[in-house]
Protein backbone atom coordinates (compact mmCIF):
# COMPACT_ATOMS: atom_id res chain seq x y z
CA UNK A 1 0.00 0.00 0.00
CA UNK A 2 1.37 3.97 -0.96
CA UNK A 3 0.33 6.11 2.05
CA UNK A 4 -0.26 9.57 0.41
CA UNK A 5 -0.33 12.70 2.02
CA UNK A 6 -1.28 15.94 0.62
CA UNK A 7 -0.89 19.37 2.19
CA UNK A 8 -4.01 21.38 1.55
CA UNK A 9 -4.15 24.49 0.36
CA UNK A 10 -7.16 26.93 1.24
CA UNK A 11 -7.49 30.31 2.14
CA UNK A 12 -9.05 29.67 6.00
CA UNK A 13 -12.55 29.64 4.63
CA UNK A 14 -12.32 28.16 1.05
CA UNK A 15 -9.94 24.89 0.13
CA UNK A 16 -8.23 25.73 -3.03
CA UNK A 17 -9.21 23.32 -6.14
CA UNK A 18 -6.02 22.84 -6.63
CA UNK A 19 -6.45 20.44 -3.44
CA UNK A 20 -8.98 18.59 -5.12
CA UNK A 21 -6.39 17.94 -8.69
CA UNK A 22 -4.03 16.67 -6.37
CA UNK A 23 -6.68 13.73 -4.95
CA UNK A 24 -6.66 13.37 -8.62
CA UNK A 25 -3.43 12.54 -9.06
CA UNK A 26 -2.46 10.64 -6.05
CA UNK A 27 -5.58 8.33 -6.71
CA UNK A 28 -3.66 7.33 -9.86
CA UNK A 29 -0.95 5.55 -7.21
CA UNK A 30 -1.58 2.08 -7.06
CA UNK A 31 -2.92 1.15 -4.16
CA UNK A 32 -3.02 4.50 -2.40
CA UNK A 33 -4.21 5.34 0.72
CA UNK A 34 -4.94 9.12 0.75
CA UNK A 35 -5.09 11.46 3.67
CA UNK A 36 -5.38 15.69 3.15
CA UNK A 37 -3.47 17.99 6.08
CA UNK A 38 -4.93 21.42 6.53
CA UNK A 39 -2.82 23.97 8.43
CA UNK A 40 -4.44 26.95 9.73
CA UNK A 41 -5.69 28.74 12.79
CA UNK A 42 -8.65 27.41 12.48
CA UNK A 43 -9.15 24.57 9.56
CA UNK A 44 -13.13 23.56 11.10
CA UNK A 45 -14.39 24.38 7.77
CA UNK A 46 -12.03 23.66 5.15
CA UNK A 47 -11.40 20.35 7.16
CA UNK A 48 -15.04 19.61 6.21
CA UNK A 49 -14.39 20.00 2.62
CA UNK A 50 -11.70 18.24 2.31
CA UNK A 51 -13.67 15.21 3.39
CA UNK A 52 -16.24 15.64 1.14
CA UNK A 53 -13.85 14.96 -1.71
CA UNK A 54 -14.12 11.64 -3.29
CA UNK A 55 -10.69 9.27 -2.69
CA UNK A 56 -9.61 10.92 0.47
CA UNK A 57 -9.42 8.27 3.56
CA UNK A 58 -8.49 11.28 6.16
CA UNK A 59 -8.04 14.72 7.04
CA UNK A 60 -5.77 15.90 9.31
CA UNK A 61 -6.60 19.54 11.23
CA UNK A 62 -3.36 21.09 12.17
CA UNK A 63 -4.70 24.16 14.40
CA UNK A 64 -2.20 26.24 15.37
CA UNK A 65 -2.08 30.28 15.99
CA UNK A 66 1.44 30.19 14.20
CA UNK A 67 -0.48 28.56 11.21
CA UNK A 68 -2.96 31.26 10.34
CA UNK A 69 -0.79 32.37 7.12
CA UNK A 70 1.02 29.82 5.19
CA UNK A 71 4.49 30.75 5.02
CA UNK A 72 7.15 27.63 4.13
CA UNK A 73 9.38 28.49 6.80
CA UNK A 74 6.77 27.65 9.66
CA UNK A 75 4.77 25.08 7.27
CA UNK A 76 7.54 22.73 6.02
CA UNK A 77 9.33 21.61 10.00
CA UNK A 78 5.57 20.73 10.58
CA UNK A 79 4.49 18.89 7.11
CA UNK A 80 8.05 17.22 7.31
CA UNK A 81 7.69 15.67 11.00
CA UNK A 82 3.88 14.53 9.92
CA UNK A 83 5.57 12.77 6.60
CA UNK A 84 6.95 10.25 9.02
CA UNK A 85 3.58 8.10 8.62
CA UNK A 86 3.91 7.95 4.67
CA UNK A 87 5.66 6.89 1.62
CA UNK A 88 4.49 9.56 -0.30
CA UNK A 89 3.95 13.62 0.31
CA UNK A 90 2.34 15.95 -2.45
CA UNK A 91 1.60 19.39 -2.86
CA UNK A 92 -0.04 22.06 -5.51
CA UNK A 93 2.23 23.03 -8.36
CA UNK A 94 0.89 26.58 -6.99
CA UNK A 95 2.76 29.26 -5.67
CA UNK A 96 1.91 27.86 -2.17
CA UNK A 97 3.30 24.55 -3.11
CA UNK A 98 6.50 25.66 -5.29
CA UNK A 99 7.21 27.71 -1.69
CA UNK A 100 6.53 24.90 0.69
CA UNK A 101 7.62 21.20 -0.84
CA UNK A 102 11.35 21.94 -1.51
CA UNK A 103 11.67 23.04 1.51
CA UNK A 104 10.17 19.97 2.90
CA UNK A 105 12.04 17.65 1.26
CA UNK A 106 15.16 19.41 1.71
CA UNK A 107 14.50 19.24 5.46
CA UNK A 108 13.87 15.33 4.90
CA UNK A 109 16.91 14.86 3.39
CA UNK A 110 15.27 14.05 0.14
CA UNK A 111 14.82 15.31 -3.95
CA UNK A 112 11.59 16.30 -5.33
CA UNK A 113 9.84 15.78 -8.48
CA UNK A 114 8.43 18.85 -9.63
CA UNK A 115 5.05 19.29 -11.40
CA UNK A 116 3.65 15.89 -11.56
CA UNK A 117 1.93 15.15 -15.05
CA UNK A 118 1.32 11.96 -15.12
CA UNK A 119 1.80 9.13 -12.85
CA UNK A 120 3.28 5.75 -14.32
CA UNK A 121 3.55 4.31 -11.52
CA UNK A 122 4.14 5.00 -7.36
CA UNK A 123 7.75 5.75 -8.51
CA UNK A 124 7.62 6.74 -12.35
CA UNK A 125 5.89 9.98 -13.27
CA UNK A 126 5.85 12.63 -16.61
CA UNK A 127 6.88 16.21 -16.12
CA UNK A 128 7.75 18.49 -18.48
CA UNK A 129 11.20 20.35 -18.92
CA UNK A 130 12.09 23.25 -21.18
CA UNK A 131 8.74 25.07 -20.93
CA UNK A 132 7.25 22.17 -22.09
CA UNK A 133 9.25 21.36 -24.81
CA UNK A 134 10.15 17.89 -24.10
CA UNK A 135 8.35 15.62 -21.58
CA UNK A 136 10.66 13.37 -19.19
CA UNK A 137 9.71 10.03 -17.51
CA UNK A 138 11.49 10.27 -14.57
CA UNK A 139 11.74 7.44 -11.07
CA UNK A 140 12.91 8.10 -8.08
CA UNK A 141 13.82 5.58 -5.31
CA UNK A 142 11.50 3.74 -3.68
CA UNK A 143 13.35 3.10 -0.45
CA UNK A 144 12.81 7.01 -0.20
CA UNK A 145 9.99 9.14 0.39
CA UNK A 146 8.31 10.54 -2.70
CA UNK A 147 7.67 14.15 -2.62
CA UNK A 148 6.34 15.90 -5.89
CA UNK A 149 4.78 18.94 -6.50
CA UNK A 150 1.52 18.17 -8.46
CA UNK A 151 0.89 20.20 -12.47
CA UNK A 152 -2.32 20.79 -11.02
CA UNK A 153 -3.49 22.07 -15.00
CA UNK A 154 -3.43 18.78 -16.07
CA UNK A 155 -5.67 16.69 -13.64
CA UNK A 156 -9.22 17.15 -13.40
CA UNK A 157 -10.53 17.77 -9.78
CA UNK A 158 -11.80 14.83 -7.78
CA UNK A 159 -15.40 15.16 -7.24
CA UNK A 160 -17.63 15.57 -4.27
CA UNK A 161 -19.11 12.32 -2.67
CA UNK A 162 -16.33 11.30 -0.06
CA UNK A 163 -16.87 11.20 3.79
CA UNK A 164 -13.70 10.88 5.48
CA UNK A 165 -12.51 11.02 9.01
CA UNK A 166 -11.51 14.23 10.51
CA UNK A 167 -9.43 14.12 13.05
CA UNK A 168 -6.49 17.17 15.03
CA UNK A 169 -3.21 16.45 14.78
CA UNK A 170 -0.82 18.16 17.85
CA UNK A 171 2.93 18.45 16.46
CA UNK A 172 5.67 18.94 18.92
CA UNK A 173 7.97 21.06 16.81
CA UNK A 174 9.73 24.19 17.55
CA UNK A 175 9.39 26.43 14.48
CA UNK A 176 11.58 29.61 13.79
CA UNK A 177 10.61 33.17 14.52
CA UNK A 178 13.31 34.43 11.51
CA UNK A 179 10.05 34.90 8.80
CA UNK A 180 6.93 36.91 9.57
CA UNK A 181 3.94 37.56 7.62
CA UNK A 182 3.25 41.14 6.66
CA UNK A 183 0.68 41.40 4.37
CA UNK A 184 -0.79 40.42 0.59
CA UNK A 185 -2.84 42.62 -1.44
CA UNK A 186 -5.26 40.59 -4.15
CA UNK A 187 -7.15 41.93 -6.59
CA UNK A 188 -10.10 39.93 -5.97
CA UNK A 189 -12.82 40.61 -8.35
CA UNK A 190 -16.04 38.45 -9.13
CA UNK A 191 -14.98 37.03 -12.36
CA UNK A 192 -14.43 33.50 -12.32
CA UNK A 193 -11.23 32.37 -11.17
CA UNK A 194 -8.27 32.34 -13.92
CA UNK A 195 -6.79 28.67 -13.07
CA UNK A 196 -10.32 26.81 -12.78
CA UNK A 197 -12.59 28.45 -15.32
CA UNK A 198 -14.06 27.01 -18.32
CA UNK A 199 -13.46 30.20 -20.19
CA UNK A 200 -10.08 32.55 -20.69
CA UNK A 201 -10.04 35.72 -22.70
CA UNK A 202 -6.30 36.71 -22.64
CA UNK A 203 -4.80 39.96 -24.16
CA UNK A 204 -1.73 40.77 -24.84
CA UNK A 205 0.91 43.89 -25.68
CA UNK A 206 -1.54 44.92 -28.59
CA UNK A 207 -4.32 46.12 -26.10
CA UNK A 208 -1.73 49.08 -25.46
CA UNK A 209 -3.19 50.30 -21.93
CA UNK A 210 -5.03 49.22 -18.67
CA UNK A 211 -8.09 51.59 -20.25
CA UNK A 212 -8.59 49.12 -23.42
CA UNK A 213 -8.58 46.02 -20.89
CA UNK A 214 -11.76 46.94 -20.38
CA UNK A 215 -12.56 46.13 -23.79
CA UNK A 216 -11.65 42.18 -22.92
CA UNK A 217 -13.57 42.88 -19.69
CA UNK A 218 -16.86 43.59 -21.20
CA UNK A 219 -16.25 40.83 -23.83
CA UNK A 220 -15.36 38.49 -20.71
CA UNK A 221 -18.58 39.27 -18.91
CA UNK A 222 -20.89 38.55 -21.52
CA UNK A 223 -19.01 35.20 -21.80
CA UNK A 224 -18.71 34.13 -18.19
CA UNK A 225 -14.94 34.29 -18.45
CA UNK A 226 -11.89 34.45 -16.80
CA UNK A 227 -9.14 37.10 -17.94
CA UNK A 228 -5.59 36.62 -18.65
CA UNK A 229 -2.43 38.37 -19.78
CA UNK A 230 0.98 38.00 -21.67
CA UNK A 231 3.83 38.75 -19.95
CA UNK A 232 4.44 41.71 -22.26
CA UNK A 233 0.90 43.39 -21.31
CA UNK A 234 1.70 42.63 -17.09
CA UNK A 235 5.36 44.25 -17.66
CA UNK A 236 3.54 47.34 -19.28
CA UNK A 237 0.99 47.51 -16.53
CA UNK A 238 -2.08 46.96 -18.57
CA UNK A 239 -3.03 44.08 -16.32
CA UNK A 240 -1.87 42.85 -12.17
CA UNK A 241 0.99 39.90 -12.21
CA UNK A 242 -2.05 37.59 -10.92
CA UNK A 243 -3.36 37.46 -14.71
CA UNK A 244 0.18 36.19 -16.10
CA UNK A 245 -0.33 33.04 -18.28
CA UNK A 246 2.43 31.58 -19.03
CA UNK A 247 5.79 29.55 -17.48
CA UNK A 248 6.33 32.05 -15.40
CA UNK A 249 2.86 32.86 -14.77
CA UNK A 250 -0.46 30.24 -14.61
CA UNK A 251 -0.69 27.30 -16.28
CA UNK A 252 -4.22 26.80 -17.49
CA UNK A 253 -6.57 24.41 -18.83
CA UNK A 254 -9.59 25.94 -20.05
CA UNK A 255 -12.40 24.69 -22.74
CA UNK A 256 -11.47 27.43 -24.52
CA UNK A 257 -8.74 30.08 -24.64
CA UNK A 258 -8.90 33.48 -26.82
CA UNK A 259 -5.68 35.04 -27.25
CA UNK A 260 -5.71 38.46 -27.97
CA UNK A 261 -3.01 40.66 -29.29
CA UNK A 262 -0.46 37.73 -28.19
CA UNK A 263 2.23 36.60 -30.75
CA UNK A 264 2.83 32.73 -29.31
CA UNK A 265 5.87 33.48 -27.83
CA UNK A 266 6.71 29.88 -26.57
CA UNK A 267 6.97 31.11 -22.48
CA UNK A 268 3.62 32.36 -23.41
CA UNK A 269 2.18 29.01 -24.98
CA UNK A 270 3.36 26.69 -22.10
CA UNK A 271 1.15 28.23 -20.20
CA UNK A 272 -2.00 27.44 -23.03
CA UNK A 273 -1.38 23.83 -23.93
CA UNK A 274 -3.85 21.97 -22.03
CA UNK A 275 -6.51 24.46 -23.44
CA UNK A 276 -9.15 22.21 -25.58
CA UNK A 277 -9.49 24.57 -27.96
CA UNK A 278 -7.40 27.68 -28.41
CA UNK A 279 -8.76 30.94 -30.50
CA UNK A 280 -6.18 33.44 -31.94
CA UNK A 281 -7.27 37.12 -33.14
CA UNK A 282 -3.96 39.12 -34.37
CA UNK A 283 -3.30 41.23 -36.78
CA UNK A 284 -0.09 39.48 -37.86
CA UNK A 285 -1.19 36.65 -40.24
CA UNK A 286 2.45 35.09 -39.52
CA UNK A 287 2.53 35.23 -35.47
CA UNK A 288 3.41 31.86 -34.16
CA UNK A 289 0.24 31.87 -32.11
CA UNK A 290 -1.79 30.58 -35.26
CA UNK A 291 1.05 27.56 -35.47
CA UNK A 292 -1.42 26.10 -32.30
CA UNK A 293 -4.53 27.82 -32.65
CA UNK A 294 -7.91 25.66 -33.43
CA UNK A 295 -9.21 28.63 -35.06
CA UNK A 296 -7.32 31.43 -36.19
CA UNK A 297 -8.68 35.13 -37.14
CA UNK A 298 -6.31 37.66 -38.75
CA UNK A 299 -7.43 41.72 -37.98
CA UNK A 300 -7.43 44.33 -36.11
CA UNK A 301 -8.37 43.65 -32.56
CA UNK A 302 -10.15 46.93 -31.92
CA UNK A 303 -12.60 46.80 -34.42
CA UNK A 304 -13.23 42.81 -34.11
CA UNK A 305 -13.44 42.56 -29.83
CA UNK A 306 -16.59 45.31 -29.64
CA UNK A 307 -18.11 43.35 -32.87
CA UNK A 308 -17.75 40.01 -31.17
CA UNK A 309 -19.30 41.87 -28.34
CA UNK A 310 -22.49 42.68 -30.31
CA UNK A 311 -22.71 38.79 -32.15
CA UNK A 312 -22.70 37.35 -29.07
CA UNK A 313 -25.21 40.00 -26.99
CA UNK B 1 25.34 43.75 4.94
CA UNK B 2 29.14 43.30 3.53
CA UNK B 3 28.18 39.83 1.60
CA UNK B 4 25.76 38.63 -1.36
CA UNK B 5 26.05 35.82 -3.04
CA UNK B 6 24.56 34.69 -6.47
CA UNK B 7 23.50 31.54 -7.84
CA UNK B 8 24.49 31.68 -11.88
CA UNK B 9 23.27 28.69 -14.21
CA UNK B 10 24.59 28.00 -17.58
CA UNK B 11 21.22 27.32 -19.42
CA UNK B 12 20.36 26.93 -23.22
CA UNK B 13 19.62 30.00 -24.35
CA UNK B 14 15.53 31.63 -23.55
CA UNK B 15 14.96 32.40 -27.50
CA UNK B 16 16.39 28.83 -28.34
CA UNK B 17 14.00 26.57 -29.56
CA UNK B 18 15.00 23.00 -28.15
CA UNK B 19 14.60 19.75 -29.50
CA UNK B 20 14.29 16.37 -28.25
CA UNK B 21 17.02 13.65 -29.66
CA UNK B 22 15.06 11.22 -32.23
CA UNK B 23 16.25 7.93 -29.68
CA UNK B 24 14.59 9.73 -26.42
CA UNK B 25 17.71 9.91 -24.71
CA UNK B 26 17.65 13.68 -23.69
CA UNK B 27 17.51 16.80 -25.56
CA UNK B 28 20.12 17.60 -27.77
CA UNK B 29 22.64 20.44 -26.64
CA UNK B 30 25.27 20.54 -29.31
CA UNK B 31 26.07 23.61 -30.98
CA UNK B 32 23.15 25.27 -28.98
CA UNK B 33 23.74 29.01 -27.71
CA UNK B 34 23.97 28.79 -24.31
CA UNK B 35 23.07 32.21 -21.78
CA UNK B 36 22.59 32.95 -18.05
CA UNK B 37 19.25 31.66 -16.80
CA UNK B 38 17.17 34.65 -17.37
CA UNK B 39 16.12 34.81 -13.61
CA UNK B 40 19.78 34.52 -12.19
CA UNK B 41 20.38 37.68 -14.37
CA UNK B 42 17.77 39.14 -12.29
CA UNK B 43 19.15 38.10 -9.44
CA UNK B 44 22.65 39.47 -10.36
CA UNK B 45 21.03 43.11 -11.21
CA UNK B 46 19.40 43.27 -7.61
CA UNK B 47 22.75 41.97 -5.98
CA UNK B 48 24.91 44.68 -7.89
CA UNK B 49 21.65 47.59 -7.63
CA UNK B 50 21.91 46.61 -3.52
CA UNK B 51 25.48 46.83 -4.10
CA UNK B 52 25.91 50.31 -5.43
CA UNK B 53 23.15 51.59 -3.17
CA UNK B 54 25.55 50.47 -0.05
CA UNK B 55 28.93 50.91 0.59
CA UNK B 56 31.68 48.19 0.44
CA UNK B 57 29.40 45.47 -0.33
CA UNK B 58 31.17 42.32 -2.16
CA UNK B 59 29.04 40.44 -4.94
CA UNK B 60 30.27 36.54 -5.35
CA UNK B 61 28.56 35.20 -8.49
CA UNK B 62 28.55 31.26 -8.11
CA UNK B 63 28.13 28.51 -10.40
CA UNK B 64 28.09 24.47 -11.00
CA UNK B 65 28.46 23.08 -14.30
CA UNK B 66 30.74 22.14 -16.85
CA UNK B 67 34.41 24.00 -17.61
CA UNK B 68 32.52 26.43 -19.87
CA UNK B 69 30.47 27.83 -17.50
CA UNK B 70 33.25 30.16 -16.94
CA UNK B 71 31.30 31.81 -19.88
CA UNK B 72 28.59 32.57 -18.14
CA UNK B 73 30.26 33.45 -14.88
CA UNK B 74 32.76 35.70 -16.68
CA UNK B 75 28.94 37.43 -17.96
CA UNK B 76 28.51 37.99 -14.48
CA UNK B 77 31.75 39.78 -13.58
CA UNK B 78 31.30 42.18 -16.53
CA UNK B 79 28.06 42.72 -15.43
CA UNK B 80 29.53 43.64 -12.21
CA UNK B 81 30.34 40.53 -9.60
CA UNK B 82 33.42 41.19 -7.71
CA UNK B 83 34.51 37.75 -8.33
CA UNK B 84 33.32 34.84 -9.35
CA UNK B 85 34.06 30.79 -7.89
CA UNK B 86 33.11 27.68 -10.31
CA UNK B 87 32.37 24.53 -9.18
CA UNK B 88 33.63 22.52 -12.08
CA UNK B 89 31.78 19.10 -12.65
CA UNK B 90 30.70 17.23 -16.03
CA UNK B 91 28.05 15.38 -14.01
CA UNK B 92 24.04 16.63 -14.04
CA UNK B 93 23.44 18.20 -10.94
CA UNK B 94 19.81 18.07 -9.66
CA UNK B 95 18.25 20.83 -7.34
CA UNK B 96 18.93 19.17 -3.91
CA UNK B 97 22.70 18.68 -5.03
CA UNK B 98 23.13 22.20 -6.26
CA UNK B 99 21.57 22.87 -2.92
CA UNK B 100 24.13 21.04 -0.62
CA UNK B 101 26.69 22.63 -2.85
CA UNK B 102 25.42 26.49 -2.42
CA UNK B 103 25.80 25.32 1.29
CA UNK B 104 28.99 24.14 1.35
CA UNK B 105 29.91 27.58 -0.73
CA UNK B 106 27.62 29.74 1.99
CA UNK B 107 29.58 28.13 5.49
CA UNK B 108 32.75 29.19 3.53
CA UNK B 109 31.73 32.84 2.37
CA UNK B 110 29.13 33.53 5.13
CA UNK B 111 26.86 35.90 2.89
CA UNK B 112 24.53 38.06 4.37
CA UNK B 113 21.90 37.32 1.15
CA UNK B 114 22.06 34.53 -0.84
CA UNK B 115 19.82 35.62 -4.28
CA UNK B 116 19.01 33.28 -6.88
CA UNK B 117 16.47 33.47 -9.63
CA UNK B 118 13.29 31.57 -9.09
CA UNK B 119 13.64 28.33 -11.63
CA UNK B 120 16.33 27.65 -14.00
CA UNK B 121 14.65 27.46 -17.92
CA UNK B 122 15.83 23.78 -18.42
CA UNK B 123 14.74 21.59 -15.91
CA UNK B 124 11.96 24.12 -14.54
CA UNK B 125 12.29 22.54 -11.51
CA UNK B 126 12.04 25.56 -8.57
CA UNK B 127 13.77 23.79 -6.22
CA UNK B 128 17.14 24.93 -4.90
CA UNK B 129 16.91 28.37 -3.27
CA UNK B 130 13.82 26.76 -0.79
CA UNK B 131 15.97 23.41 -0.08
CA UNK B 132 19.34 25.93 0.23
CA UNK B 133 17.41 28.05 2.91
CA UNK B 134 16.49 24.63 4.61
CA UNK B 135 19.62 23.10 4.98
CA UNK B 136 20.78 26.39 5.69
CA UNK B 137 18.58 26.54 8.55
CA UNK B 138 17.80 30.49 7.62
CA UNK B 139 14.32 32.25 5.74
CA UNK B 140 13.14 31.65 2.29
CA UNK B 141 11.52 34.48 0.10
CA UNK B 142 10.81 33.07 -3.07
CA UNK B 143 9.26 34.70 -6.35
CA UNK B 144 10.29 38.24 -5.06
CA UNK B 145 9.05 41.63 -7.05
CA UNK B 146 10.34 43.82 -4.42
CA UNK B 147 12.92 43.89 -1.50
CA UNK B 148 13.45 46.24 0.90
CA UNK B 149 16.43 46.39 3.53
CA UNK B 150 16.63 47.77 6.97
CA UNK B 151 19.07 46.73 9.22
CA UNK B 152 19.16 43.00 9.91
CA UNK B 153 16.38 42.49 8.03
CA UNK B 154 14.68 42.81 4.53
CA UNK B 155 10.69 42.83 3.34
CA UNK B 156 9.70 41.27 0.52
CA UNK B 157 6.79 41.34 -1.70
CA UNK B 158 6.42 38.54 -4.28
CA UNK B 159 3.74 37.79 -6.85
CA UNK B 160 1.63 34.34 -5.70
CA UNK B 161 -1.13 32.95 -7.39
CA UNK B 162 -3.78 35.78 -5.53
CA UNK B 163 -1.86 39.02 -6.15
CA UNK B 164 1.11 40.23 -4.27
CA UNK B 165 2.33 38.61 -0.51
CA UNK B 166 4.93 40.62 1.96
CA UNK B 167 6.43 38.90 3.98
CA UNK B 168 9.58 40.13 6.20
CA UNK B 169 12.75 37.87 6.96
CA UNK B 170 16.09 38.27 9.17
CA UNK B 171 19.42 38.22 7.65
CA UNK B 172 21.16 35.76 6.34
CA UNK B 173 18.37 34.62 3.89
CA UNK B 174 17.86 33.34 0.74
CA UNK B 175 15.59 35.12 -1.83
CA UNK B 176 14.82 33.97 -5.08
CA UNK B 177 13.69 36.18 -7.57
CA UNK B 178 10.65 36.89 -10.45
CA UNK B 179 10.80 38.56 -13.67
CA UNK B 180 9.27 41.79 -12.67
CA UNK B 181 11.92 42.60 -9.94
CA UNK B 182 13.82 44.96 -12.04
CA UNK B 183 15.48 44.53 -16.02
CA UNK B 184 19.20 43.60 -15.79
CA UNK B 185 21.52 45.95 -17.63
CA UNK B 186 23.31 45.65 -20.96
CA UNK B 187 27.07 44.77 -20.33
CA UNK B 188 29.52 47.11 -21.73
CA UNK B 189 32.26 46.56 -24.15
CA UNK B 190 34.83 47.59 -21.84
CA UNK B 191 33.39 45.73 -19.08
CA UNK B 192 33.64 42.64 -20.67
CA UNK B 193 37.50 43.92 -20.92
CA UNK B 194 37.54 44.79 -17.36
CA UNK B 195 36.08 41.54 -16.76
CA UNK B 196 38.68 39.22 -17.62
CA UNK B 197 41.07 40.35 -14.73
CA UNK B 198 38.57 39.46 -11.73
CA UNK B 199 39.10 36.70 -10.07
CA UNK B 200 37.51 33.18 -11.36
CA UNK B 201 37.92 30.24 -8.82
CA UNK B 202 37.67 26.91 -10.24
CA UNK B 203 36.75 24.37 -7.30
CA UNK B 204 34.95 20.79 -7.37
CA UNK B 205 32.68 18.93 -5.54
CA UNK B 206 35.06 16.71 -3.97
CA UNK B 207 36.91 19.64 -2.60
CA UNK B 208 33.38 20.78 -0.75
CA UNK B 209 32.88 17.10 0.34
CA UNK B 210 29.89 17.17 -1.58
CA UNK B 211 28.81 13.99 -3.89
CA UNK B 212 26.85 14.14 -7.30
CA UNK B 213 24.22 12.05 -6.45
CA UNK B 214 21.60 11.07 -9.04
CA UNK B 215 18.08 11.48 -7.27
CA UNK B 216 15.79 10.71 -10.34
CA UNK B 217 16.74 8.65 -13.26
CA UNK B 218 15.32 9.83 -16.30
CA UNK B 219 13.96 6.92 -18.54
CA UNK B 220 13.22 8.71 -21.83
CA UNK B 221 12.59 11.99 -23.11
CA UNK B 222 9.71 12.77 -25.77
CA UNK B 223 8.44 15.64 -27.57
CA UNK B 224 5.11 17.42 -26.50
CA UNK B 225 2.14 15.83 -28.06
CA UNK B 226 1.90 18.94 -31.19
CA UNK B 227 -1.26 20.67 -31.77
CA UNK B 228 -2.86 20.30 -35.22
CA UNK B 229 -2.82 23.94 -37.12
CA UNK B 230 -6.40 24.44 -37.05
CA UNK B 231 -8.65 26.91 -39.83
CA UNK B 232 -8.83 30.44 -39.94
CA UNK B 233 -12.24 32.47 -40.48
CA UNK B 234 -12.57 35.59 -42.54
CA UNK B 235 -14.37 37.59 -39.42
CA UNK B 236 -15.93 37.91 -36.41
CA UNK B 237 -19.18 36.68 -37.65
CA UNK B 238 -17.99 33.50 -38.88
CA UNK B 239 -15.69 33.19 -35.66
CA UNK B 240 -18.66 33.04 -33.17
CA UNK B 241 -20.32 30.76 -36.04
CA UNK B 242 -17.63 28.54 -35.62
CA UNK B 243 -17.77 28.50 -31.62
CA UNK B 244 -21.07 28.10 -31.76
CA UNK B 245 -20.96 25.18 -33.83
CA UNK B 246 -18.36 23.67 -31.59
CA UNK B 247 -21.00 24.40 -28.28
CA UNK B 248 -18.15 26.93 -27.11
CA UNK B 249 -20.19 29.89 -26.55
C1 LIG C 1 12.29 33.52 -18.67
C2 LIG C 1 11.11 34.08 -19.40
C3 LIG C 1 9.84 33.78 -18.94
C4 LIG C 1 8.72 34.28 -19.58
N1 LIG C 1 7.49 33.97 -19.10
C5 LIG C 1 6.38 34.40 -19.77
C6 LIG C 1 5.06 34.06 -19.31
O1 LIG C 1 4.86 33.40 -18.29
N2 LIG C 1 4.00 34.51 -20.05
C7 LIG C 1 4.14 35.25 -21.18
O2 LIG C 1 3.12 35.61 -21.81
N3 LIG C 1 5.37 35.60 -21.60
C8 LIG C 1 6.48 35.20 -20.92
N4 LIG C 1 7.73 35.61 -21.36
C9 LIG C 1 7.80 36.63 -22.42
C10 LIG C 1 7.62 36.10 -23.84
O3 LIG C 1 8.87 35.69 -24.35
C11 LIG C 1 7.06 37.23 -24.76
O4 LIG C 1 7.93 38.32 -24.70
C12 LIG C 1 5.65 37.68 -24.38
O5 LIG C 1 4.79 36.58 -24.22
C13 LIG C 1 5.12 38.58 -25.46
O6 LIG C 1 3.86 39.11 -25.11
P1 LIG C 1 2.83 39.56 -26.23
O7 LIG C 1 2.50 38.41 -27.11
O8 LIG C 1 1.71 40.26 -25.55
O9 LIG C 1 3.63 40.70 -27.00
P2 LIG C 1 4.25 40.73 -28.46
O10 LIG C 1 5.15 39.59 -28.69
O11 LIG C 1 4.77 42.09 -28.66
O12 LIG C 1 3.00 40.50 -29.40
C14 LIG C 1 1.97 41.42 -29.61
C15 LIG C 1 1.11 40.87 -30.74
O13 LIG C 1 0.01 41.69 -30.94
C16 LIG C 1 -0.27 41.78 -32.32
N5 LIG C 1 -1.00 43.05 -32.55
C17 LIG C 1 -0.52 44.31 -32.46
N6 LIG C 1 -1.52 45.20 -32.66
C18 LIG C 1 -2.65 44.49 -32.89
C19 LIG C 1 -4.01 44.84 -33.16
N7 LIG C 1 -4.40 46.11 -33.22
N8 LIG C 1 -4.89 43.83 -33.34
C20 LIG C 1 -4.51 42.53 -33.27
N9 LIG C 1 -3.24 42.15 -33.00
C21 LIG C 1 -2.33 43.11 -32.82
C22 LIG C 1 1.07 41.74 -32.98
O14 LIG C 1 0.94 41.26 -34.31
C23 LIG C 1 1.82 40.76 -32.07
O15 LIG C 1 1.71 39.43 -32.55
C24 LIG C 1 8.87 35.11 -20.72
C25 LIG C 1 10.15 35.40 -21.19
C26 LIG C 1 11.25 34.91 -20.54
C27 LIG C 1 12.61 35.25 -21.05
Amino acid sequence: MHKILIIGEHDGKTLNPATAKCVTCAAGIPEAEITVAVFGADTSTVATQAAALSGVKAVLRVDRAENLHPLAAIFAPQLAALAADYTHVFGPSTSFGKDLMPRTAALLGVAQVSDLMAVEGAYRFRRPIYAGNAIVTVEADPSRKLIATVRVASFQAAPAGGNATVASKSLDVSLPSHTRYIGAKSGSTDRPDLQTAARVISGGRALGSAENFKLLFSLADKLGAAVGASRAAVDAGYAPNEMQVGQTGKIISPEIYIAIGISGAIQHLTGIKDARTIVAINKDGEAPIFEVADVGLVGDLFQIVPELERLIG
Amino acid sequence: MQKIMVGIKRVVDFNVRIRVKADGSGVMLDGLKMSVNPFDEIALEEALRIKERGSNIEVVAVSIGVADTQQQLRTALAMGADRAILVQTDAAIEPLTAAKVFLALAKQENPDLILLGKQAIDDDANQTGQMLAALWERPQATFASKIEFSTGKASVTSEVDAGLKTIEVDLPAVMTVDLRLNEPRYVKLPDIMKAKKKPLDVTSLDALSVGATGWLKTLKTEPPPQRQKGIMVKDAAELVEVLKKKGLI
